[in-house]
């Protein structure tokens, strides 16, 4: 069996539809990405969390293949996920683009892997 | 630990697209113009230094190089990160004793085998930490992964894409003087940089992006006694410093709570400023890292040139430019004169030093070599 790696827990989440973060024992505060230990007090005791999925975008770009033509391009955003950590993920609907939009996370499959996306809300 | 260092040699093969050779053969090249710049035989290299992500196996170069004794190794972590910081371990290794006579050297084919820029080619960097995090989403090269991070500081501060674009125009400038540079005798207008095509919209157009290059730059680092020896003007290490906040990523750096400060790259500075007795008044030239343009204004600030949100300024007004405050990357730059991950704009501060450079700043005593989280002051004594 192989050596379990530190972010495995992520993505078996995400296959449940769930995104998650390891939570400190000690502190209690949440960290992303994954990490052996707490950054903030040390402690390598965690739970894993989960999360609302709510956010809002802090910063975007668009993201296409530098020098091929590329059908599809990504619009790559960074949110304030509303338990206070930062994650990189893409939004659905980029013609609703705008930072400081709310979204709210949406799973789908990209390349054949599950991911979790995001999507702006209307009336958060 | 530093002042105790002197940069003797400076070696590189041509810089092109397409070498036709290994990278080894380069290293090689650049190595040996090096050691005899610095006036040296190969039997008096006893120390050996480059990156993390270079592939030039060091016994492979000691054998083609005839050095006979190598007594010190080392490799800095990652790629142009910490480029510089190969010249803090080796002054640190002349000043220990541990060596004598150190050789840095990084060579690639970047452009026609392994490129940096092209999505998934970037094998040297795989071993990064969960980079699932970021390439499924569209993170995949430089370009986009520096870009989301450039955007929070371009939009505070209203820095536009003609700022950059100052830049970009000002570095082909120098450029188009330097027979050494790529874009030698080939300026550009700012039409041109507005008209050339997004690689990352709505941050980095292609201009704006540091091209990729074919070749090897080789220096040597040995101890200030034995640099007095030599005939040449000695280059002394001044000081050299790298830094990492608690809280930093390499490349993929989001998570510090506001993106538009440049926590480490300030303190680095000070700490730099501190240990060498210099202020930014006193510097003749600047060097900086600029795989990318956002970053030179960034740089101009952090570095204490001008207050945060004036860099685009100090740029567009001729600050950094030929008769400038602070000229900067006076050899066309990583944009202008080739991309050998950071070490040309290393040999065009010594050049500058030496009052042997293209567009030679008159009476240049002192040059600042940057990047985001390592720099080095260097001092013609
Ligand atoms: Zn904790």
């Amino acid at each position: 069996m192989p050596a379990k790696r530190d972010q495995d827990f992520f993505w078996e989440a995400v296959d449940r539809s769930e995104l998650t973060a390891q939570q400190c024992s000690d502190c209690e505060k949440r960290r992303h990405p994954p990490a052996p230990a707490c950054p903030h007090c040390g402690s390598q005791h965690f739970t894993i969390s989960r999360l609302s999925g709510s956010g809002t975008i802090h910063s975007w770009i668009i993201s296409c293949h530098p020098t091929l033509p590329d059908p599809n391009p990504k619009t790559v955003i960074l949110v304030d996920l509303a338990e206070g950590l930062r994650f990189i993920s893409n939004l659905i609907d980029a013609e609703n683009i705008r930072i400081g939009a709310p979204v709210t996370v949406e799973f789908g499959e990209v390349n054949g892997r599950r991911l979790p996306l995001f999507r702006t809300v209307k009336n958060p | 630990m530093t002042g105790q260092a002197a940069i003797t040699g400076i070696g590189q093969t041509e810089f092109t697209k397409a070498s036709g050779r290994t990278v080894l053969s380069q290293c090689v090249e650049a190595s040996t113009k090096a050691i005899r710049d610095a006036g040296l035989e190969p039997a008096d290299i006893d120390g050996i230094i480059t990156y993390t992500f270079d592939t030039n196996d060091e016994i492979a170069v000691q054998r083609s190089l005839r050095i006979p004794e190598l007594r010190w190794t080392s490799r800095t972590p990652f790629g142009g990160e910490l480029s510089y910081a190969t010249f803090q371990l080796a002054a640190a290794a002349v000043a220990s004793g541990a060596a004598n006579h150190v050789l840095i050297y990084r060579a690639f084919n970047e452009r026609s085998e392994a490129r940096f820029g092209q999505p998934n080619a970037n094998a040297q960097a795989a071993d990064l930490e969960q980079r699932e995090f970021y390439r499924g989403f569209g993170l995949n090269t430089p370009a986009q992964v520096y870009g989301l991070w450039y955007r929070p500081y371009l939009d505070r501060y209203g820095v536009t894409s003609a700022d950059l674009g100052a830049y970009v125009v000002q570095a082909r400038d120098y450029a188009a003087t330097n027979p050494l540079a790529w874009f030698h005798n080939r300026p550009l207008t700012l039409e041109e940089h507005q008209a050339s095509r997004w690689i990352v919209e709505p941050v980095l157009r292609k201009l704006d992006c540091c091209m990729e290059t074919d070749g090897g730059i080789a220096f040597i680092v040995s101890f200030l006694s034995h640099a007095r020896a030599s005939t040449r003007p000695v280059v002394r290490i001044l000081a050299a410093e790298q830094l990492w906040l608690h809280g930093s990523e390499v490349m993929y750096n989001y998570y510090q709570p506001d993106l538009t400060a440049q926590a480490s790259t300030e303190r680095l500075a000070a700490n730099l400023w501190r240990a060498s007795g210099l202020s930014p008044a006193e510097i003749d030239v600047m060097t900086i890292y600029e795989n990318f343009s956002p970053i030179v204004p960034m740089s101009l600030e952090a570095y204490g040139f001008c207050k945060p949100g004036e860099g685009r300024e100090l740029i567009n007004s001729g600050g950094i430019g030929r008769g400038g405050v602070i000229p900067v990357n006076t050899n066309g730059g990583l944009l202008g004169e080739a991309y050998i991950h950071g070490l040309n704009n290393v040999t065009e501060a010594v050049r500058q030093l030496r009052g042997s450079a293209a567009n030679q700043v008159a009476g240049a005593r002192t040059a600042l070599v940057t990047g985001r989280h390592c720099a080095m002051l260097l001092a013609r004594e």
